[in-house]
């Protein structure tokens, strides 16, 4: 096959896989729901938006350096090009120029993402400033967790704070596999393991958290749309990872859920002992 | 395995004569880095089947979950007589035993193994004007010790629990505690120990590298007349010198806390599978650091001699110098650098300390920097050339067009907000094959049907060499591509089933598709193997320097005998002098003295 067979085929790379990943954002026949799930929290737009502007800077340098070496190849081929080679070994000038154009580029992709980062895992939401008055302090006080998620091989398990606000007391509410949460709240979730690790992923809230034994770790969220939703085990945790799932259940409003809770709970007593046989 | 019997045809006249004392010194426990080399290039070949197989397996099983293979599936898991083999369905432990033992075949039995093992032994005295390694029987050790791991790694498919099953990375206390999984057992242990030889073998051979590279080189050989693949393994060997040691302590520490009972990686409390661990107080993230400490660097160990091939093979067959000789050694050198202080990438999610995760972005990002100084470079040397599209050139071409899939791919998982989203899905396992295969194996291949007449004085079939370029290229395009776009679905890395999330459900026509692709790129590398095995014997012979190239292998017979050179080269220039106008010939090899005698032969190193 000659030359310009094979300038073609490299030129298809660049049309190729811009194309699918344009045909997939598209949600076109035979590629529905091929790209990002639909977002469902508040904090998680900012992930969507930085995948999408790191997407299109790349996207550009793919098309660029793609059309480039198609450009060469299509031109350079020994048999049709009868000029002499062009002798060169460098420029320094172009060498300073790409190099100094992407190490800009990254440093400010870099120092973009920094916000975003400390607000997903770093900035926990508060109840109030704290004594001094002012947010973003070391005394502000931070907002208690709503739910403590247990991963072990392989189920998820859940224990609500119950009325009280405080896990760990009489009243906590417990459940397997659905996690149940308000909409419009900004919930913390204490995740733990009990035995090897797990990864609590959340696609539609672009949450991810590893759960790793021995360490607590919190992650925040607010919900935006009432539904089911997937809980996934990212992170392997033996031949059953696969079917470690959870669901996710958002419930249109902070009083369906304080209504849910006591239904739980109250059926949860009935089944369980009383406090008095208890302390028999 | 027989890995030598076929390695030397051009010894072959010699073998009537000779005692079985003599053969075995020859071809068995040789100390000719030359055959060293091509054990290195048979063992490795061969297991770069065994993984590819593996390959398939997974990938059959995110096609058709739960179907029966057909042929192979009632054969490999007939009757139902473990519980592990039901009735001709791959199950979830074999899939995890499969993604596992893929990945550490590739990673520690191939891709390492080939670049250095064989591409490293046999290069590195050729191209500096050596007449061996440093260290000779070092050498000889270095492939000697990949032995136990061969043999480790094939033992733990037949011992409980067939095969190790936690993963490449081997988390623990998943991986150490023997009671989280089947194969959490002797398997682990087995596969322990097998990483822990292949990592004595890789640190005897880098040593030898080094001080080869340092002490050996022809009169002349300025380091900065180095060809980048010597510049490139150097770099590799101090990786591979001041990383591996870490791997391997943390390594025997796993050893220690499943056998001895300390307790480094598992904390105190755990209750795994109903059963309480023996050990305890330990830290599960203190695994992850040590591991990443050495598998960052790992991952360049892995790229940066494919690069400095593909810098060799380009120049050569665009009869034009490579353009920025020395910002490409100062790209290797900074990859090679930063690459100590990016571990962390890989674990931005796992809970370690948030404010790590900034510094670790910001240097993760940098790395992008030398890849495109690199990737501009090549650009750079094609153009205004004389390309021709020869087999090894096609495959070069490929290697800078999926290097710039993957390493842009890289940009995403670096920006640590956008990976808590894409952090092991398959986006992660798109970028790797980028790298790796669609990067480092391509590259491979393009070296081994450029050096082949080098090792066998005999061409590879270049039409069946471009028609296996050409289905590779399309077939790992529709391979590994759409796993970008599984990535951004968020469809999860190594679940057996993953059709039963609503998430995901949907995406199994996908898989079917790649599933279909990937069983096509296996079979073409028959043609392949063909070819390099055919053309061993009845391919066309040829002469000292069939591709008119530069550099100082190519002054040496093919195939060079015991002691490589005939004559003592001399090196007055750099190695990529094509079309220089001081001469009439498009190339000007290393070795050619100038036209005037007045020239000083070149300042000793």
């Amino acid at each position: 096959m000659g030359h310009r067979v094979w300038s073609l085929l490299f030129l298809s790379v660049p049309i190729w896989g811009i194309g699918s990943i344009v045909w997939a954002i598209a949600d076109l026949p035979g590629m529905e729901r091929h790209w990002l799930p639909a977002n469902i929290n508040d904090y998680g737009q900012v992930i969507d938006s930085l995948f999408n502007f790191i997407l299109y800077l790349t996207g550009a340098i793919f098309i660029g350096t793609g059309l480039v070496q198609f450009w060469f190849l299509w031109k350079y081929d020994a048999q049709s090009n009868d000029e002499p080679i062009k002798f060169v070994h460098g420029n320094h000038a172009l060498e300073l120029i790409w190099s100094l154009l992407p190490a800009v580029t990254l440093l400010f992709i870099s120092f973009v993402q920094l916000n975003a980062w400390a607000d997903q895992k770093m900035r926990r939401p508060i109840l109030s400033a704290g004594p001094d008055g002012v947010e973003g302090t070391a005394d502000d006080i931070l907002k208690p967790p709503l739910v403590e998620v247990t991963g072990r091989q392989f189920e998820w398990r859940y224990r609500y704070a119950g009325k009280d606000g405080v896990i760990g007391t009489r009243d906590d509410v417990h459940g397997v596999s659905e996690l149940v949460l308000p909409m419009d709240e900004d919930v913390v979730l204490a995740i733990k393991s009990e035995d090897v690790l797990h990864s609590f992923f959340l696609p539609n809230l672009r949450v991810k958290q590893d759960v790793v034994p021995g360490m607590k770790q919190f992650v925040w969220f607010r919900a935006n749309q009432a539904g089911i939703y997937d809980i996934v085990c990212a992170e392997l945790c033996g031949w059953g990872h696969y079917k470690m799932r959870g669901l996710l259940r958002v419930v249109p409003s902070q009083e369906d859920f304080d209504q849910w809770l006591q239904t739980a709970y109250e059926a949860q007593e009935l089944k369980s002992y009383t406090p008095d046989e208890e302390a028999e | 395995m027989s890995t030598t019997s076929v390695a030397s045809p051009g010894h072959a006249e010699t073998g009537s004569s000779m005692s079985v004392g003599d053969f075995v010194r020859t071809y068995v426990f040789s100390l000719d880095h030359k055959i060293i080399g091509l054990q290195f290039l048979f063992s490795t070949l061969l297991w770069f089947l065994v993984g590819g197989l593996l390959a398939l397996g997974i990938r059959w099983q995110l096609a058709w979950p739960w179907e029966t293979m057909p042929v192979i599936g009632p054969m490999l898991f007939s009757g139902g007589a473990s519980a592990s083999n039901m009735g001709g369905q791959i199950s979830p432990e074999f899939y995890t035993m499969l993604f596992t033992m893929h990945a550490t075949v590739m990673i520690f039995l191939v891709i390492i193994p080939i670049l250095a093992g064989a591409f490293g032994n046999y290069l590195i005295p050729l191209m500096i004007g050596a007449d061996d390694m440093a260290f000779p029987t070092l050498n000889m050790l270095s492939y000697w010790f990949m032995w136990p791991a061969f043999i480790c790694f094939g033992a733990s498919f037949f011992v409980a629990g067939n095969g190790a099953a936690s993963g490449w990375t081997s988390y623990p206390p998943l991986s150490s505690v023997p009671e989280a999984a089947p194969s959490s057992g002797d398997a682990q242990t087995l596969w322990l120990l097998a990483v822990t030889s292949v990592g004595i073998a890789s640190m005897l051979g880098s040593v030898n590298y080094m001080t080869t590279i340092i002490q050996m080189r022809a009169p002349g050989m300025t380091m900065f007349r180095l060809p980048m693949t010597i510049w490139a393994m150097f770099i590799t060997a101090l990786l591979q010198a001041f990383a591996l040691p870490v791997l391997t302590s943390a390594g025997v520490m796993q050893l220690a806390d499943r056998l001895v009972g300390t307790g480094f990686f598992v904390p105190e409390g755990l209750i795994v599978n109903n059963s309480e661990p023996a050990s305890g107080g330990g830290q599960p993230l203190l695994w992850q650091h040590l591991f990443w400490f050495y598998s960052h660097p790992a991952v360049y160990i892995m790229i940066l001699p494919a690069m400095g091939m593909v810098s060799d093979i380009i120049s050569c067959f665009s009869r034009k110098p490579i353009f920025g000789y020395k910002p490409m050694v100062y790209a290797i050198c900074g990859i090679a650098g930063l690459g100590f202080i990016v571990w962390g990438h890989h674990m931005f999610v796992s809970g370690m300390n948030p404010f790590l995760g900034m510094t670790f972005m910001t240097a993760t990002m940098f790395i992008a920097l030398p890849s495109a100084v690199k990737t501009f470079n090549w650009l750079g040397t094609i153009w205004g050339g004389k390309l021709q599209f020869t087999t090894p050139m096609l495959f070069a071409l490929s290697f800078v067009s999926m290097f710039v899939i993957g390493g842009l791919s890289g940009i995403f998982m670096a920006a640590t907000p956008v990976d808590i989203f894409i952090h092991d899905t398959y986006f992660i396992v798109a970028h790797f094959h980028y790298v790796l295969f669609a990067g480092t194996a391509m590259a491979v291949f393009g070296s081994i049907y450029f050096w082949f007449p080098k090792m066998f004085g005999r061409l590879m079939n270049e039409r069946w060499g471009k028609v296996h370029f050409f289905f590779t290229f399309l077939f790992l395009n529709g391979t590994f591509y759409p796993m970008h776009i599984l990535g951004a679905v968020g469809f999860p890395r190594r679940l057996a089933d993953p059709y039963h999330y609503q998430t995901f459900a949907h995406l199994q026509p996908m898989n079917q598709f790649m599933t279909i692709c990937a069983i096509g790129m296996v079979s073409v590398q028959v043609i392949f193997a063909v070819n390099f095995f055919y053309s061993i014997f009845f391919g066309p012979a040829v002469g000292r320097n069939p591709w008119n190239a530069n550099s100082l292998e190519w002054c040496a017979p093919s195939p060079p005998g015991h002691g490589n050179f005939d004559f003592q080269p001399i090196v007055y220039r750099g190695p990529y002098e094509y079309g220089s106008p001081e001469v009439d010939t498009d190339y000007y090899p290393q070795w050619q003295a100038p036209p005037e005698a007045t020239e000083t032969a070149a300042e000793p190193s």
